[in-house]
């Protein structure tokens, strides 16, 4: 059943689609910064360095062919964020789509907000595929006729046309935040939204763009002071009034909004002690998480750092519940990772539909699932090599120590600009979209 | 899991992993910060973007513009000199062009 099974041994994964182009010559704006599936997984959007969002949709399943789900096609793609210079500050604004988050469908149209750095966008998709024809006054062709050759009156007839899709930005959030923002999320209550920069989260009412209420801040008075910044935050899935944010500590903080206007003292606190006697140059930055994501239930949260998943349950502040290395053989690799920035680079990850599975990528194209039940995990690669389609995804296997086996590929071989950031599981079924730098695979588990 | 070091500064010490690679940092940048992942690190993530670092940087610009007044116009050459080398007006800044290609995801 949908949902069911994980990266264990009863799941076996298949290549679906690939989208984007197949030369190696990678523009800059064609690089995919974000992948979100909508509430039903019905619609894929994705957002690129370049400003754009592409949304794909799925085909409804073919009566012909029941073993197959529904292929994604592209449904709508709009210019969503220009690259801007804020003159004051002598700021550069980038236009790269930073986060997509959908909104609960409420009506027949569809909504996501799209942020950059400096500016959240609330976006409305709408299908057209009527129009009026008959009018009294025009032609069909849209000029207008001479009123005094009118002799009858008809009533305009709606017509079928073929499907429109069109894109409106209907709010602009903007000028809330000084300092680069890095998470939006929806709250339950889909009348609010919070968004986040390195140091401040902000509380939006959808309807609203000219106010918004500030709820955390960790400005040091003197900047001299500063220690650590704010790296993700989100809404409680069902709890409106609970979110939480993690640092570039380690740290999460879950806040309860009822307690105070403003969240600076957090209700809990998470953290994982740490062993001083391992303590290392690096340890503050691997710690960084760089991703928090609650479960669909709203029990759990998984944090993502540089080397591992953590799993934490709210109600233990003390120690994550489930730890899962991603890839520990990068630890003996850090000063060279530290001297060509990827140990800066921000892996996020994302839950199952039944919180049974958790996954998220890595470098040579690889990403990871973990099986919380089954304790087993799996890493898989996104190639155009294992791109025919239907074909089962083999299993990769890192070699840490000397004697490579036949399939297994070296530490030094691993290509670490390929990484893969950003991955979505479909809401009910075992459809995935993994984002590598410029194109998107979707996978589907073998029917 | 540890490793041991073979180099001959150390002595037969055994090393996490992590300190190993931390002792090979500290070798290629001897003056690396006495705070590491503290606030050298953020600041510098703060402040992407920037192109002056302060008012004090952009009246030096300023000041290195009025020196240089003998000259009657900004030659095309000079605009495209780095910006804390002079002030940048409006019609100097390269203008981002804005993607009007469509996404490659949507061919």
């Amino acid at each position: 059943m949908a949902g069911a099974g994980g990266g264990g041994n009863d799941v076996q994964w298949c290549f679906s689609q690939v989208k984007g182009a197949i030369d190696d010559d990678v523009a800059e704006a064609d690089i995919i910064s974000t992948v979100e599936f909508n509430h039903s997984g019905e619609l894929l959007a994705t957002g690129d360095k370049g400003g754009r969002v592409v949304i794909f949709q799925q085909e409804l399943e073919s009566k012909n062919q029941p073993q197959c789900r529904g292929e994604y096609n592209v449904y709508s793609t709009f210019q969503s964020h220009e690259p801007e210079f804020d003159y004051l500050k002598s700021l550069e604004i980038e236009e790269k789509i930073n986060k997509i988050r959908w909104l609960p469908q409420k009506n027949a149209a569809q909504f996501l907000l799209s942020t950059n750095d400096k500016t959240i966008k609330l976006w409305k998709i709408s299908e057209r595929d009527k129009r009026p024809e008959g009018y009294n006054l025009k032609e069909e062709d849209g000029r207008y006729r001479d009123p005094t050759t009118v002799t009858t009156l008809r009533v305009p007839v709606f017509q079928p046309m073929d499907l429109m899709v069109e894109a409106s930005p209907r709010r602009v959030f903007a000028n809330a935040h000084t300092y680069h923002i890095n998470s939006i999320s929806v709250n339950s209550d889909c009348e609010t939204y919070l968004s986040a920069d390195d140091l401040r989260i902000n509380l939006w009412n959808l309807e609203i763009t000219d106010r918004s209420f500030n709820i955390v801040d960790i400005k040091p008075a003197n900047m001299e002071e500063l220690t650590e910044v704010i790296t993700a935050a989100e809404f409680h899935p069902n709890q409106c009034n609970t979110f939480v944010y993690s640092s570039s500590k380690g740290t999460i903080r879950l806040c309860d909004m009822r307690a105070s206007a403003l969240c600076d003292q957090h209700s809990k606190l998470f953290e994982e002690p740490e062993d001083p006697s391992n303590r290392s140059f690096f340890s503050e930055i691997i710690s960084s998480i760089s991703d928090v994501k609650f479960s669909h239930s709203g029990r759990y949260m998984m944090t993502r750092d540089y080397l591992s998943v953590k799993i934490w349950d709210l109600n233990m502040e003390s120690r994550p519940v489930e730890t899962y290395q991603v890839h520990e053989y990068l630890r003996s690799k850090l000063c060279s990772l530290y001297e060509n920035d990827c140990i800066f680079d921000k892996f996020e990850c994302c839950w199952n539909g039944n919180d049974s599975v958790v996954m998220t990528g890595s470098y040579n194209n690889f990403f990871r699932m973990f099986d919380r039940g089954y304790r087993q995990d799996v890493t898989l690669e996104a190639s155009r090599e294992s791109s025919k389609p239907r074909s089962v995804l083999k299993p990769r296997k890192v070699c840490t120590g000397g004697k490579r086996k036949k399939d297994e590929i070296s530490v030094d071989s691993l290509d670490f600009n390929k990484k893969i950031l950003h991955t979505a599981w479909h809401p009910q079924d075992n459809i995935i979209a993994v984002a590598t730098t410029n194109n998107l695979y979707i996978f589907q588990d073998k029917l | 899991m540890c490793v041991l070091l073979s180099t001959q500064e150390m002595d037969d010490t055994v090393l996490s992993p992590e300190k190993a690679e931390e002792v090979k940092l500290k070798a290629r940048f001897p003056h690396l910060g006495a705070k590491p992942g503290g606030s050298d690190l953020l600041r510098k993530r703060l402040q992407k973007g920037q192109k002056f670092f302060d008012s004090g940087d952009y009246n030096m610009a300023k000041a290195k513009v009025k020196n240089k007044q003998q000259l009657p116009a900004v030659t095309p050459a000079e605009k495209a000199e780095i910006t804390g080398d002079h002030i940048p007006t409006p019609q100097d800044i390269p203008q981002r062009k804005p993607s009007i290609v469509a996404s490659k995801l949507a061919g």
